[in-house]
Formats: structure tokens, C-alpha cells, sequence
């Protein structure tokens, strides 16, 4: 009984994930690109839940359905209509670009299927405390430390050039 | 608890990241070239995440939270970006952006 219904919440999640994907790329007006990329970081933290990854699933949906996704939402209100570019006439480069895209999909599962084709039978057992914040701090500040501070410089180079880049002069 | 295995996560990944990549091939508009970008990182953090449970090793969500920490400075910086550029009264079109002159 519970094996189904994480299978249900696993289809559901999973469809909800690719089709809020194409609906991010297909539509011509930003506003609701974004809403639609809300719905699959929601539809991903889904998945991140049946995955055990309680702490990743909060901070997806606080850092990025929070705070990435107001941000974006600020800067296509401040840009209006100008934001909005729709779609050309199909052209050679449309269609190099479907091509491309099988090609990327056929080479990333033949890479998956080349390196962990044999290995992917059997799942290991897990504890409890799996996911949990308490075990993600503890691998996080001892075996990543320096990937943490790493981190740290990398946002505090962002912040500044987000503030270099936002404050620049009217039309110099 | 007995679910889909990592196989499954993996194929979902897998197509999200091609999405993600028509996304950024075939739009010219930045905001959802940008959008498109987010789509393409969160399909490779939901890959480790997979990995992470299948072989029992929580490094691959560490490392799935360093990705997100990236992926926020990337878009700060290219939303930055965009408003520079439509401060400069360019048009917001990346075929248009052909030259990178300040």
C-alpha cells in the first residue's frame, strides 16, 4: 500500500516537473515562465522529499521558489514589456537547435548508461538520520569544508557584482 | 519503503536537462535563457540527489547545496546583467548582442 503511493507521488511529481519545464521554455511572456519554473522547483522538491533529502527539499524551496524567483520576478516587473520576445519564424537555427538538444539527451544517457549501467540494482540501506540537517552540517563543516568556504567567497563575489553591475550610470 | 529507484530520478534528470538545453538553444530572450539555465542545474542536483540515496552517501546532497549556492550567484549576475544592458537601451535579444563593447 505504501509502495504505491509513493509510486503515485513519484508520477505526479515527475509529470508535473517535465511539463512545468516546457511550459517555462515555451512561453512567450516571462512572467509566466517564471511561475512555471516556481512549479517545477516545487515538483523537484517533491522528489527530493521521496529521495530522503528532507534538508535539500526546505532549502530548494526556500532559496530558490523564495528568494531566486522573487528576485526574478522583480527584475520582469521592472522591465515590462520590453522583457517579452517571442518566438521567430522556424529558421535553420530552430531546428539545429532540436537537433542539438537530441543529441545532448543521447550522449547524457549513453555517458549514465556507460559508467553506472551495471551498478544501479541494488539501493543501500540507509539510516533514519539520513538527509536529515543534523547529518548534512556534520559532512558539510568535516569532510566539505573548504567546498563550504568556497561557497562563501563565491556569494560574496556575486553580491558585489550584483551591486557593481545594478548601479552603473544612466546612460554613461 | 520500496519507490521508483535511482533509475527512474535518472530519466527524469536526464530530460529535464534537455529541456533545459532547447530551452537555452532556442530562446532569445535572456530572462528565459536564464529560466532555461536554472532548469539544466536543477536536473544535475536532483541526479546527485538520486546518487546520493542510491549509494547511501549524503556528499552528493552537500554538493547538491553547493550547486544551488551557484546557481543563485549566477543569477544574480545575470539578472544584473540584464538590467545593465536595458539601462544602455539594448534590446533585450541575444542574437542581437553581438558585440561586447562597454
Amino acid at each position: 500500500m505504501g509502495n504505491v503511493l509513493v509510486w503515485i507521488v513519484w508520477v505526479v511529481a515527475a509529470f508535473g516537473c517535465l511539463g512545468s519545464g516546457i511550459a517555462v521554455v515555451s512561453f512567450s511572456n516571462p512572467f509566466y515562465s517564471a511561475l512555471a519554473l516556481i512549479g517545477n522547483l516545487a515538483s523537484l522538491a517533491v522528489l527530493y522529499l521521496l529521495l530522503t533529502a528532507e534538508f535539500v527539499a526546505a532549502a530548494q524551496v526556500l532559496v530558490y521558489a523564495g528568494a531566486v524567483m522573487v528576485m526574478f520576478l522583480f527584475v520582469i516587473a521592472y522591465l515590462g514589456s520590453r522583457a517579452d520576445v517571442p518566438f521567430g519564424a522556424p529558421s535553420w537555427q530552430a531546428i539545429a537547435a532540436v537537433v542539438a538538444t537530441g543529441v545532448i539527451l543521447v550522449d547524457v544517457v549513453v555517458a549514465i548508461g556507460l559508467t553506472a549501467g551495471g551498478r544501479l540494482d541494488e539501493q543501500a540501506d540507509i539510516e533514519a538520520s539520513f538527509g536529515s540537517p543534523r547529518e548534512i552540517g556534520t559532512v558539510f563543516l568535516t569532510d566539505h569544508l573548504l567546498a563550504f568556504e568556497i561557497t562563501s567567497i563565491v556569494l560574496l563575489a556575486a553580491a558585489v557584482g550584483g551591486v557593481v553591475l545594478g548601479s552603473g550610470r544612466e546612460n554613461p | 519503503m520500496m519507490g521508483p529507484d535511482v533509475t527512474w530520478y535518472l530519466a527524469v534528470s536526464g530530460l529535464l536537462f534537455a529541456i533545459g538545453a532547447l530551452g537555452v538553444l532556442i530562446r532569445r530572450s535572456p530572462l528565459i535563457v536564464l529560466l532555461s539555465l536554472e532548469i539544466m542545474l536543477n536536473s544535475a542536483n536532483l541526479a546527485l540527489i538520486g546518487f546520493a540515496r542510491h549509494y547511501g552517501d549524503s556528499s552528493g546532497q552537500v554538493f547538491a547545496l553547493a550547486v544551488m549556492a551557484v546557481a543563485a550567484s549566477e543569477v544574480v549576475v545575470g539578472l544584473g546583467l540584464i538590467v545593465a544592458l536595458n539601462r544602455a537601451r539594448v534590446a533585450l535579444d541575444v542574437d542581437s548582442l553581438s558585440t561586447l563593447r562597454g
